[in-house]
């Protein structure tokens, strides 16, 4: 880590001759600078707000039964209606709190038992960190949505459970790269020095690990927003996540598939997750070049 | 998830010559073998234990609600199943059973899980190999020529394609590609592994197009393939997406290597560079990436299959999830997790013989 800080002010320090406008372009994050990454940004910050405003806005009751089946998209309903006469489009803008807010609650959460497995097998070692990696070594042995459905489908279908088993799923990556980090730092003389002034090991892990693992951790965080939005919507669409009522888009794909010549029935809802997914994982990307611009990892 | 894949550990002084890199080939098979046997007993516990000490009612589950609330009908379903003996005899006899390929009877369907699978994996087998040739064949292609243009035009495209296919959900492509090729277009013949009325070939593999070829029938096996078209594109448009992004950074780390900048800068022509240097040093996180996108593709049929009437492991643990059909979809778990774990311990042996470095770490 310590390494890499001071590769990157060499890198900076290094293009001095370049224009001061190269400068400032450079300082935009690398894929927000073409116009995909604003479309992307713009999508992802539309998204975000309907996630807190949707249900005041939609044209129709999401839930209400009351308008013709199977209409047709056009003036009455924007995006057509289902099988039970609802408006698709009013259940799309609701479906954007379902569905977004668990897709950044499931990151956060798995980020944060993550992390701190994490760093507990990093700093601590020995038994503790054979342990915890076992664990993580456990987990990660079985494909991730494979897992996750079979845990749903153990505690029952309800949109807790879901992400209760996405979590179980999704920390392990957390751990293991977390622990890399420490174990990289823990080695290094500023940890050394605040041990030997006296630091407690919670004081250690505070002041001098956790600022260092943060940056990566988050930009990894990113990265997984749109994963667990696709994971998400995934087990609603085996119906292990949203009950009936609730709009939520997977499990509106996954009711489309008996109405296959009722296009819009699918193809909408499964439009709003591909535009989620694809925005978040765009800007994921542009968050982690422009932050870390050595590494072009996946 | 995006795995990290490792440095490679040191050169070591020994070099890795004669008996005793033979003796470090054996050290590293026999601990790779350990650590599968390691992980299949701790794959069986999580099974276990999500069977048997979830919160979730699995006799409610079971029986319905309305038999489940009857103590007599309960209490027998519970000695039925064993359910009321301690658990660290439960487990072993939990064990037992799966030494005896006895997943338990799946409530839905009433079968055996285990026949019930034996029945479903060819179906599987058939998608998921013809999607992971083709995805490797074109995203390792893809890959490696986004690495060699990275920051071009051709790089650009390249990565926005592959970040639209880890991006799409599966389940949603196979029915837009459903309605559009065989609803509105006809092109695609409908679900299901062969027209009805056509009989499947006698059984070899399971496979229906190998068995029509080893049976000589050309028309079954055209009909299958046909069957088989679309489902294999759709998981491998998602597979493509995965492994371009994976092998495009697995490229970069190569080129970005002293000893290979030397290597051009000595003047070597750009194809011996590729192919004695650059394809050599690849293989290794390559081997890995494949293993991983076989992974996430059997994953992907869970959501795909059931799609388009294919009666394989995805149809089943579809059918079975949504009936919380318990004991089905753990067998399905299982079985999974053993062929995800057999190619993980694969891939781990590749990289012993490719790699000599690896046996002496």
């Amino acid at each position: 880590m310590a390494q890499r800080t001071r590769e990157t002010s060499v890198a900076q320090a290094a293009p001095a001759r370049k224009s001061l406008t190269r400068r400032i372009w450079r300082a935009i994050p690398k894929g927000i600078r073409m116009p995909l990454g604003i479309i992307a940004a713009v999508i992802a910050f539309t998204w975000i707000v309907l996630c807190f405003i949707g249900p005041y806005i939609t044209p129709y009751d999401p839930l209400a039964q009351n308008l013709p089946r199977f209409t047709e998209p056009g003036e009455l309903a924007w995006l057509g209606t289902d099988e039970l006469g609802r408006d698709v489009f009013s259940r799309i803008i609701a479906g954007a709190q379902v569905t977004i807010a668990l897709a950044l609650l499931l990151v956060v959460l798995s980020m944060c038992v993550g992390s701190l497995l994490g760093v507990i097998a990093g700093f601590f070692g020995g038994w503790v960190d054979e342990t915890i990696m076992r664990i993580t070594d456990l987990v990660l042995a079985f494909p991730t949505v494979i897992l996750a459905m079979v845990t749903a489908a153990a505690m029952g279908a309800s949109l807790f459970n879901a992400v209760v088993a996405a979590l179980i799923v999704s920390w392990p990556p957390y751990a293991r790269v977390v622990r890399s980090m420490v174990l990289s730092l823990r080695g290094g003389d500023f940890v050394a020095s605040g041990r030997l002034l006296g630091f407690s090991p919670m004081r250690s892990i505070r002041q001098d690990i956790l600022p260092n693992v943060a940056g990566p951790t988050l930009v990894m965080a990113s990265l997984d927003i749109g994963t667990a939005a696709l994971l998400l919507s995934g087990l609603s669409f085996l119906g292990l996540g949203a009950k009936p009522p609730t709009p939520e888009w997977g499990s509106m794909v996954s009711s489309a598939v008996q109405h296959f010549d009722k296009w819009w029935l699918g193809v909408f809802p499964g439009l709003a997750i591909l535009t989620v997914v694809i925005s978040f994982h765009f800007l994921g990307d542009a968050l982690r070049d422009g932050l870390d611009p050595g590494a072009e990892r996946v | 998830m995006p795995e990290q894949i490792a440095e490679p550990p040191a050169l070591s002084p020994t070099g890795g010559q004669g008996r005793r890199s033979h003796a470090a080939l054996l050290r590293y098979i026999g601990k790779r073998l350990v650590i599968a046997c390691i992980l299949l007993v701790g794959m069986t516990i999580v099974t276990f234990s999500l069977t048997n000490l979830v919160p979730g009612d699995p006799v409610a589950a079971a029986l319905g609600q309305r038999a489940a609330d009857d103590p007599a009908i309960v209490a027998r379903f519970r000695a039925e199943y064993g359910l009321d003996k301690p658990l660290l005899e439960q487990y072993w006899a939990y064990l037992v059973r799966l030494s005896h390929f006895d997943l338990g009877t799946s409530w839905q369907t009433h079968n055996a899980v285990a026949a019930d699978l034996a029945k479903a994996v060819p179906a599987t087998m058939e998608i998921a190999l013809s999607a992971i040739v083709c995805a490797a064949l074109v995203g390792l292609t893809f890959g490696m020529w986004s690495a060699y243009r990275r920051g071009k035009v051709t790089d650009q495209v390249l990565r926005l394609v592959s970040l639209v296919g880890i991006s799409v959900p599966t389940f949603w492509m196979a029915i837009v590609c459903f309605y559009i090729f065989y609803y509105r277009l006809g092109i695609a013949p409908g679900s299901g592994r062969l027209t009805p009325g056509l009989s499947p070939p006698p059984h070899v593999t399971g496979m229906y197009t190998f068995d029509a070829l080893l049976a000589g029938d050309l028309r079954t096996f055209v009909d299958a393939a046909a069957h088989l078209a679309l489902p294999t594109m759709v998981l491998t448009l998602y597979t493509i997406g995965l492994l371009t992004r994976f092998s495009r950074t697995s490229f970069l780390e190569v080129l970005d290597q002293g000893y290979i900048q030397a290597a051009k800068a000595k003047g070597l022509p750009g194809r011996k560079v590729f192919f004695k240097y650059v394809l050599r040093a690849a293989a290794i996180p390559i081997l890995t990436v494949v293993g991983l996108a076989f992974g996430s593709l059997l994953s992907g049929t869970v959501l795909v299959e059931s799609i388009f009437g294919w009666p394989g492991l995805g149809s089943y643990a579809y059918n079975a999830a949504s009936k919380l059909d318990l004991l089905a979809v753990m067998g399905v778990g299982l079985f999974v997790g053993l062929v995800y774990l057999m190619i993980n311990l694969a891939v781990d042996l590749a990289y012993g013989f490719i790699d000599p470095r690896v046996r002496v770490g």
